[in-house]
């Protein structure tokens, strides 16, 4: 599948034009082109990049920082989405895992003990959901709906277990995770290429990407053929809590305090828009991990080029929905069908 | 014998106990909004910490942010008859029908922060800070520091909230009248320390490492502590190249002050249940009209080593 348009290419010039358009990377990459495009011109110097206090500084680079917290949960969501599953509850881990960060840096844990906690409480979230879903066999979306409600709560909870209503916390460690740099280059951005490399192999070059896809696009069909689809959902569920796990050491490592109520706010929906930007589709049976990353940059390229547009803050949302649907829009297979006959017509 | 004549001594001193804290002890329901920011929780801490001190019974009801449990919880206050109700509204739309039920129920209702819409003969009065005034406070401390010449980048609160919408009017009142005074950019960062560190981070490189900025106004503290890591790890140096003026004054915002990273903070009370519970008591007891509107002044803190 993911080599369709190379094979089209490789005929003649009119269909390698055809399959240029009817690549699914061409109308994020649009967008994303317009976004910049509109930039350059009410912005100048957007794109400028120096090194600022020993690292990389500029838009583009802010647009890559900020946008690894929502890519990685946009990452382990894609994996979810493609065993035809949702996992509406990223958000609320971010807010459980920021909170027992600073929680256990409060008790005096070292510093890597607390890593080692706060991804091991994401993966109970994460094992939590599976539960749900594979085992009691609830419809994902009410399944992780549970956590995601309750979540925020649990973060309040363990705030309140110390006595802090929004503490704050010193851990070069885990801070330097979140804002310090390797070289020129910042840490949290090497240490999200690293992860998705790894999600990566594992979903393109092993097979259990194939048993993941296989779940989710005929769930019938793969338990026929005798794959255990129980451990396939668990693993999808345990793969997205480690991935909001991450996410949440990010967030609550850049801030060093623990706001339940706020962090990772809405970072779920995000995600999701990013997957279905990415071409994946609700109904399961694709992970496109690679897309996914295109529709994450678009969503934090629009919110960037936003911010330092000088738009008056009401316009944000308005500006932010009209492009996400110019954008779906554009993917939309019989607009596109639409669009190529006209250029066919158009031709003697 | 003996047994039945102790225990009926125990009985009419246990009822004439009960009915003394019933005649004397006030009941107020106190429907709060949620538990969100710093702010908010210290303001359910005091409120319940004051009633204890005044001997007040006090029914407290936690709303989580929701409309609809508000509503729910002022029905149960108006079921239970309690004295008084006060509430910090979650919204300020729809309160006519439930508000018109506490008065057919001759509970007499107080609003506690933020204003309702619509008849405002359907309760006593309402009792808070002046965000607008908190916004003309940090101007006027903004302007007396730059001695009227400063361009300033604003951190806005959440769109459309009123804490954001009055504070910003106010500050605008203040720099209006000074020509030189000019807000350059202008975004939301949510009221969160996160969303303060984004919006900052995006400022400082549409304005070139805030060349030319004096002044960063922040609706709440949490924005402007974000603001400060912001501008930290841009290399520059808060509250001494820029000046950093905000409102809440939370004990974060006090380290910052006395580390100098911030340079004032107007401050937002939230011990006021000592403002709040004479005037429901003192209401009680006469029934005298009140004004619609009592303020809670506020006042301004700034660091001891100011800026520039």
């Amino acid at each position: 599948m993911k080599h369709a348009g190379n094979v089209e290419a490789e005929t003649q010039p009119a269909s390698r034009l055809r399959a240029i358009f009817t690549h699914r990377a061409i109308w994020p990459v649009i967008a994303l082109a317009l976004i910049f495009l509109v930039d350059g011109i009410i912005s100048p110097g957007f794109f400028q990049i120096r090194v600022v206090e020993g690292r990389l500084f500029g838009n583009l680079i802010d647009i890559l920082y900020r946008a690894t917290p929502t890519a990685l949960v946009a990452i382990g969501m894609a994996v979810v989405i493609g065993t035809k599953g949702i996992d509406l509850s990223v958000g609320a881990i971010i807010a459980i895992v920021g909170a027992v960060i600073t929680w256990r840096i409060h008790a005096g844990d070292p510093h890597g003990l607390v890593l080692l906690i706060a991804l091991a409480v994401a993966l109970v979230c994460g094992l939590w959901n599976g539960f749900l879903v594979a085992v009691l066999d609830i419809q994902p979306i009410i399944a992780t709906l549970i956590l995601m409600t309750s979540g925020r709560g649990i973060g309040l909870m363990i705030n309140l277990l110390y006595g802090g209503t929004n503490p704050s916390f010193t851990s070069p460690f885990l801070q330097g995770l979140s804002v310090g740099h390797i070289g020129l280059i910042p840490t949290r951005l090497v240490l999200f290429g690293a992860i998705f490399l790894a999600l990566w192999l594992l979903v393109r070059r092993t097979a259990f990407g194939l048993l993941l896809e296989a779940v989710g696009g005929n769930p019938a069909a793969a338990r026929i053929v005798g794959i255990n689809a129980r451990l396939v959902i668990y693993s999808a569920y345990l793969i997205s809590g480690f991935c909001a796990g991450w996410a949440g050491v990010v967030l609550a490592a850049d801030t060093h305090t623990s706001d339940p109520v706020s962090i990772g706010l809405y970072v779920e929906l995000d995600a999701i828009l990013a997957v279905v930007i990415g071409g994946g589709s609700l109904a399961g049976g694709r992970i496109y991990l690679g897309m996914t990353l295109l529709g994450v940059l678009v969503i934090q390229a629009l919110t960037t080029s936003i911010l330092t547009s000088g738009l008056p803050p009401e316009y944000n949302l308005v500006v932010k929905a009209v492009v996400v649907l110019v954008v779906l829009l554009l993917q939309s297979a019989n607009l596109r069908a639409a669009l190529y006959r006209m250029f066919a017509r158009a031709k003697p | 014998m003996k047994i039945a004549k102790w225990l009926g001594g125990a009985a009419i001193a246990a009822t004439l106990v009960l009915a003394g804290s019933s005649a004397f002890a006030v009941t107020i329901g106190f429907s709060q909004v949620g538990d969100e920011g710093d702010w908010r929780p210290a303001f359910s801490k005091d409120m319940q910490e004051e009633a204890k001190k005044e001997g007040i019974d006090l029914k407290f009801a936690d709303a989580q942010g929701k409309e609809e449990e508000q509503l729910k919880a002022v029905r149960a206050f108006i079921a239970q008859k309690v004295d008084a109700i006060i509430i910090a509204p979650v919204v300020t739309t729809g309160w006519g029908q439930v508000l018109a039920e506490a008065k057919k129920a001759n509970i007499p209702v107080f609003l506690a922060d933020r204003d309702v819409e619509g008849d405002k003969s359907l309760f006593v009065a309402r009792i808070s800070a002046d965000f607008n005034l908190e916004g003309k406070l940090a101007g006027a401390w903004l302007a007396q520091a730059s001695k009227g010449n400063c361009k300033i980048v604003e951190l806005q609160g959440t769109v459309g909230s009123a804490p954001a919408i009055e504070r910003k009017k106010g500050f605008e009142a203040v720099t209006s009248l000074f020509p030189d005074m000019k807000i350059v950019k202008s975004q939301s960062g949510d009221f969160t320390t996160e969303g303060g560190k984004k919006v900052m981070e995006a400022f400082i490189k549409a304005t070139d490492n805030l060349k030319g900025i004096c002044g960063v106004f922040a609706h709440n503290d949490n924005m402007q502590l974000g603001a400060i890591q912001a501008m930290k790890e841009a290399g520059l140096k808060p509250g001494k190249d820029v000046l950093m003026v905000s409102v809440d004054y939370v004990p974060a915002m006090k380290e910052a002050l006395a580390a100098g990273d911030a340079n004032a903070s107007v401050e937002l009370r939230s011990a006021i249940g000592k403002y709040i519970y004479p005037v429901v008591t003192q209401y009680l007891q006469d029934h005298k009209e009140l004004p619609k509107w009592i303020v809670i002044p506020s006042d301004l803190h700034a660091a001891k080593t100011a800026g520039n």
